[in-house]
């Protein structure tokens, strides 16, 4: 009933995709990670020149579908390629690749910023004020106290962002890069197999998504040795 | 600027109107496929809750699949598998081409069957959040099993409910921009068929994504309104 010489033929061709689907996801997790504690952090001082443009650049990256943004970065400012050659960064909105990347940051930074920015506002304060009491200077209550428990506490809501992520790669594939889920197509078009496809590229995904769960459940454990759990 | 205003005008030669088109387009398919998941999600949720292992089972695993998989890897399984089936049926039939699935119910289905995955979780959520007060009063008033979900449980759900929902809603929003890659000319596709033919992808893009984003805020209120008339009267944190 199942083809496993099929199977044993196609896996390997969506194998091929899984670098590209893991750098595309490692990398816009990584810097949409960094940008995100930045942007998380620059709303905690309530400036509000520097908070009014991150609450839009949030609304609007939260608001569009990321297919959009990826067109928009990709097509949309390809249109503008004299000013990019111009500002040495054409380079850069050429490729695919990198809009991509640049895409997918963007938008993993903006929800991100909203985890973090609520896991800092959810320590309590009177941590702050007796890390204060104790003679801490700001950068140290922030390095010391605040981080530690904050980022702990926004482990299961980022795990979250991160499954997104990884499913958002596939939208790469649009823009011709070939990662898992555009080899699928490719394979789905010459064979006729959807289904055997769809299970073997599925298997895929679902094994990446589970290692990262079980590895920040790990991580979230370990940073909570004391919190006996259910 | 006079060239984007003209562009994007609903006049003769203007795009506003396609543009405009397609935004409803991308609704309907949004609350289609946002109702027909409500559906899915509603038995998947039964299925979680039920105390049987097959049901129990099966509902987990399709929770597990559509929410863990690229919602575009769902979308060829879909559009092509059905395409498919449709073709060989069509070979026996004595037709010879490629047979495609009519997009717009394809996209529908698409989306109902992955936003379904992500309504049981919230329906789970909120049923197990009712006061278990409520189920027993509700027997012993006598209704039946039928009866306490309908008059009792479920307009109580609702109120758990409805943030999770809104957050579903705004998912499914921005997921029917990838049902365009079926050939739908919904918002996303419209804007590309524009920026090709017009040269100009930044102003088509720039348009599409305001669209998204009033539609994405209009209805955002609407949820939050029908949040707030469902806790009417009741004391809440």
């Amino acid at each position: 009933m199942i083809d496993f010489a099929f199977f044993a033929e196609i896996i390997p061709t969506l194998l091929s995709g899984l670098p590209l689907t893991l750098q595309l996801a490692g990398l816009s997790i990584g810097i949409g990670f960094a940008l995100a504690l930045l942007l998380a952090l620059a709303q905690q001082g309530n400036h509000r020149m520097l908070v009014w443009p991150i609450r839009s650049f949030v609304a609007v990256f939260r608001g569009t579908p990321l297919l959009v943004q990826i067109f928009l970065i990709y097509y949309g400012l390809g249109q503008f390629r004299p000013t990019l050659q111009a500002v040495g960064l054409w380079w850069l909105f050429r490729e695919p690749y990198w809009c991509a990347i640049i895409a997918l940051s963007l938008n993993t930074a903006a929800y991100g910023s909203e985890i973090l920015r609520g896991a800092i506002q959810g320590v309590p304060g009177g941590l702050v004020e007796a890390a204060s009491a104790l003679g801490l200077k700001r950068l140290q209550i922030l390095r010391l106290v605040v981080l530690p428990l904050a980022l702990r506490q926004a482990i299961p809501s980022y795990s979250n962002e991160i499954i997104l992520m990884v499913k958002g790669t596939s939208l790469a594939s649009i823009v011709t890069l070939m990662e898992v889920t555009g080899i699928a197509q490719g394979l789905i078009s010459q064979t006729y197999r959807a289904v055997e496809v769809f299970v073997a590229a599925g298997a895929i995904y679902l094994t990446i998504n589970f290692t990262i769960i079980s590895a920040l459940n790990a991580l979230e454990t370990w940073l909570t040795p004391y919190r006996v759990r259910a | 600027m006079t060239d984007t205003l003209h562009i994007l005008s609903v006049g003769k030669g203007g795009w506003g109107g396609a543009l405009l088109l397609a935004a409803g387009v991308t609704f309907a398919l949004s609350v289609l496929g946002f109702l027909l998941g409500a559906l899915f999600g509603a038995v998947a949720a039964g299925g979680r809750l039920s105390t049987r292992a097959l049901p129990s089972w099966v509902a987990k695993g399709y929770g597990t699949v559509f929410r863990g998989v690229p919602d575009l890897l769902t979308i060829y399984l879909l559009y092509y598998g059905g395409s498919i089936a449709l073709t060989e049926i069509g070979k026996f039939f004595g037709s010879a081409g490629f047979v495609g699935l009519p997009t717009f119910a394809t996209g529908v289905l698409a989306i109902g069957i992955i936003s379904g995955a992500y309504q049981a979780e919230v329906y789970r959520g909120a049923y197990l959040a009712v006061d278990l007060g409520q189920f027993e009063a509700g027997k012993a008033l006598g209704l039946s099993r039928f009866q306490l979900l309908r008059l009792v449980i479920v307009p109580q759900l609702m109120r758990h409910a409805l943030p999770g929902l809104g957050n579903v809603w705004q998912l499914v929003l921005k997921d029917s921009a990838l049902i365009s890659v079926i050939g739908l000319v919904e918002l996303m596709r419209q804007s590309q068929i524009g920026a090709g033919s017009m040269r100009e992808p930044f102003v088509f893009y720039i348009a599409a994504a305001t669209l998204y984003f009033l539609i994405a805020t209009v209805t955002g209120s609407v949820f939050r309104y029908g949040e707030a008339r469902a806790w009417r009267g009741m004391v809440h944190a």
